[in-house]
C-alpha cells in the first residue's frame, strides 16, 4: 500500500483520482486527449523520480532514456518488420541499457550533482545528433510507423477511451513499482545513498552497484515512456523524442509534485499540464508560454516547496504516527 | 584533403575564439560563485538580439552596439544574481542549476513568443570579406572576433590580478568566509562576477552577430559548447577557457570536415563526454574539489 502521511495528502490523492474518474464522463474529448498526454509524460517523470528523486542523483538527460525506448522500437518494426509487441519490449529493455550504459560510464568516474545533470545532458545531445544522421534513424525525416489499427500492431489511438484505459492501468502498475521499490531493501539502500553516499558506503552497501541498477531501471521507464509515445503518434523524430523538452518536463514535474516521494510525479505532471493548458486558452495558444509558466513555478517551487506539494500536503492534518512524513 | 586541413584549423580558430569568450565569462561564474549557469546561453541570444534590434532600429554598427550592450549586460546579469538566482536558490547547488535552468526556460521561450522562431540577420558586407592568411581565405568578422576575444581574455587577466576589485573577486572566490572578515561584500562580489561574466557573453554576441543569426533557440546550442569549453579547460580556470575553446574549435571544423557537416558537432560533446570520465578537472585544472 502507497503510505499516505496525512489528511492533506489523502485529499490531494482523492482529488487526482476523481479527475482521473470524471475525464471518462467530461463531455468533452479535449480533456481525454488531454489527460492523455498528461498520463505519457507523467511515466517518465516517474522515470526521473528513481534516479533524482529516491537516488539524488539529478539528471538534466531523460530524453536520452526515452529516445532511445522510442527509437529501438521504430527501427525494429520499420527497418526489420519486427511485431509491435516484440519492438514495444525491445524500447523498454533498450531504455535500461542505456540507463545502466550512462549510469555505469559516469559513476565509475565518480561523477555526482552538477557534472552528473551536464554528462546526461550531453549523452541526450549525442543522441540525438546521431539519430538526425544515420540512415537507419531515418536520419532528419525521422520515423513513420505503418498504420494499422488493432491489437497486432499495438495501436489504439482510434479508440480514446481504450487508450486512456490502458495508460491509466500502465501509470498505476509503474507506480506500484516504485511504492515497491521505495519499501524495498534496495529503496532503503537508494535513499541511504543519497543521505550519505560515505556513510552507506561504510556500512558495506555496494553504491555503484545500487546506483548503475537506479539508472538501469529508471531507464526501463524511460524506454517504456518513450515506446509509449512512437504507439501514440506512430512518428518519431529526433528533436523531439531526444529533445531538451522532454528532460526539463521529465524533472520540473516530480520536483513540483515532491521528489522521492510515489504520488509526487502523478501530482505534479497532471498539475503542471494542467496549468500549461489553462494559459494556453487564456494566451490563445502562443507557443512557448506554457514552459514559461514551468519555469516560474519550478523556480517558486525550489524555494517554498522544498518537497513539492505532497510535502506541503503533509503538513496538512497529519496523522502523528511515528516516521509517518512520507508517502 | 590534406590541402582543406589547413583551412579547417584555421577556420575552427576563429570560431573557438568566440567559444572561449563565451566560456570566459561562463568559468568566471563558475571559478567565484561555484554555481553553474544554465541561463549563460540564453544571455547570449539575448546578446544576439540587442546587437540585431540596434542595428535593425537604429542602424547601430553591431561593432559600435558593443558600447552600449555590454555595460546594459553588466546591469541585468548582476541584478540577476542579487535578485532571482541568489534568494531563489537558498544556497543549494543543485538548486542553483535548477534555478538557472527555469531562467534560460523563460528568457528563451518569452523570446520566441515576442520575436518568433524566425531567423534574423544582420546584413554587414564588409563582415563577410575575405582575409588570406597563410594561404586560407577567411571571414574578416571571423578574425576581428578572434583577436577581440584574444584581448579580452588578456584585459580581463589584468583585471583580475592588478586590480583592488579583481583581488577581491580572487579572494572571495578561495575563501569566502576569510573575504568577509577582512570587509569584503561578498553578495556584492558574487553580483559584480556574475555581472562581468554577462558583459563577457554580450560581447561575445556582439563579435558574433555579424557572421551568425539570432534565433530564440540559439542559446541552447551555445550553452552546451559552453559547458563542454570550461570543464575542458578546468572549471574557473580562465587561460584553460581560453585554450580549450580555440581547441574546441578545431575538434568541430575537423569534425565537419572529415564526417559531414550535420556530423561536425558531435566532436564537440563526445570531447565533453570524455573529458567529464576521465579528466573532470579539466586539461588544465587543479585537483577536483
Amino acid at each position: 500500500m502507497m503510505r499516505l502521511a496525512s489528511y492533506g495528502q489523502v485529499a490531494l490523492v482523492v482529488a487526482v483520482l476523481a479527475y482521473l474518474g470524471a475525464v471518462y464522463v467530461m463531455p468533452s474529448q479535449v480533456w481525454m486527449g488531454f489527460t492523455i498526454n498528461a498520463l505519457a509524460m507523467t511515466i517518465v517523470a516517474l522515470s526521473w523520480n528513481v534516479t533524482g528523486g529516491f537516488g539524488g542523483m539529478s539528471s538534466f538527460g531523460h530524453a536520452a532514456m526515452y529516445g532511445t525506448g522510442a527509437y529501438a522500437s521504430a527501427v525494429l518494426q520499420v527497418q526489420f518488420g519486427v511485431n509491435a509487441w516484440l519492438a514495444f519490449g525491445a524500447g523498454i529493455m533498450a531504455g535500461a541499457l542505456m540507463g545502466g550504459f550512462i549510469g555505469a560510464l559516469s559513476f565509475r568516474y565518480g561523477l555526482k550533482g552538477s557534472y552528473f545533470a551536464l554528462v546526461t545532458l550531453a549523452f541526450a545531445e549525442v543522441l540525438r545528433i546521431c539519430a538526425a544522421s544515420f540512415n537507419i534513424t531515418g536520419g532528419g525525416r525521422g520515423l513513420q510507423l505503418a498504420i494499422e489499427p488493432g491489437v497486432a500492431a499495438l495501436q489504439f489511438n482510434k479508440d480514446r477511451v481504450l487508450t486512456y484505459t490502458l495508460l491509466l492501468a500502465i501509470v498505476a502498475l509503474v507506480m506500484a513499482l516504485t511504492a515497491w521499490l521505495k519499501y524495498s531493501r534496495f529503496g532503503a539502500y537508494l535513499v541511504a545513498v543519497r543521505e550519505n553516499e560515505d556513510a552507506a558506503r561504510a556500512l558495506g552497501i555496494d553504491t555503484y552497484r545500487v546506483k548503475v541498477t537506479a539508472m538501469a531501471i529508471s531507464g526501463a521507464f524511460g524506454g517504456l515512456a518513450g515506446a509509449i509515445y512512437l504507439q501514440l503518434w506512430l512518428f518519431i523524430d529526433s528533436a523531439v523524442v531526444y529533445g531538451v523538452a522532454i528532460s526539463v518536463v521529465a524533472l520540473i514535474g516530480p520536483i513540483i509534485g515532491g521528489a522521492g516521494t510515489v504520488w509526487g510525479p502523478l501530482v505534479g505532471t497532471l498539475g503542471l499540464h494542467l496549468l500549461g493548458e489553462g494559459a494556453k486558452t487564456a494566451l490563445h495558444n502562443a507557443p512557448g508560454l506554457n514552459f514559461v509558466l514551468y519555469a516560474v513555478v519550478l523556480i517558486v517551487a525550489l524555494r517554498f516547496l522544498p518537497q513539492g506539494i505532497m510535502g506541503l500536503a503533509a503538513r496538512i492534518g497529519a496523522f502523528g504516527r511515528k516516521g509517518g512524513d512520507d508517502a | 584533403m590534406s590541402s582543406l586541413i589547413l583551412p579547417a584549423v584555421l577556420n575552427g580558430l576563429t570560431m573557438g575564439a568566440v567559444y572561449a569568450l563565451i566560456a570566459l565569462g561562463l568559468t568566471l561564474i563558475y571559478g567565484v560563485l561555484h554555481i553553474i549557469n544554465f541561463a549563460h546561453g540564453s544571455l547570449l541570444m539575448l546578446g544576439l538580439y540587442a546587437a540585431y534590434f540596434l542595428f535593425s532600429y537604429l542602424g547601430i554598427d553591431p561593432y559600435l552596439a558593443i558600447i552600449f550592450v555590454v555595460p546594459a549586460f553588466f546591469v541585468l546579469g548582476y541584478l540577476l544574481q542579487r535578485v532571482v538566482i541568489a534568494p531563489m536558490s537558498a544556497g543549494s547547488e543543485q538548486n542553483v542549476l535548477l534555478v538557472t535552468l527555469a531562467l534560460s526556460l523563460v528568457i528563451d521561450n518569452l523570446a520566441l513568443f515576442f520575436w518568433t522562431s524566425n531567423t534574423r540577420t544582420v546584413d554587414i558586407p564588409y563582415a563577410w570579406d575575405t582575409v588570406e592568411v597563410l594561404g586560407a581565405y577567411l571571414t574578416k568578422g571571423r578574425v576581428i572576433a578572434f583577436f577581440a576575444a584574444l584581448l579580452v581574455a588578456g584585459l580581463m587577466w589584468l583585471f583580475m590580478t592588478r586590480t583592488r576589485t579583481g583581488s577581491a573577486i580572487r579572494a572571495v572566490a578561495i575563501e569566502k568566509r576569510g573575504a568577509e572578515i577582512v570587509g569584503i561584500d561578498v553578495n556584492h562580489t558574487y553580483a559584480l562576477t556574475f555581472g562581468i561574466g554577462t558583459a563577457c557573453v554580450a560581447l561575445a554576441a556582439c563579435l558574433l552577430l555579424p557572421t551568425f543569426y539570432a534565433t530564440p533557440q540559439v542559446g541552447y546550442t551555445f550553452v552546451l559548447v559552453a559547458f563542454t569549453t570550461v570543464v575542458m579547460g578546468g572549471m574557473g580556470s580562465l587561460p584553460g577557457a581560453l585554450v580549450a575553446g580555440l581547441a574546441l574549435g578545431v575538434i568541430e571544423a575537423l569534425g565537419g570536415l572529415f564526417l559531414g557537416e550535420s556530423l561536425g558537432q558531435i566532436g564537440i560533446f563526445v570531447a565533453f563526454i570524455l573529458t567529464l570520465l576521465f579528466r573532470p578537472a579539466g586539461l588544465l585544472g587543479r585537483k577536483p574539489t
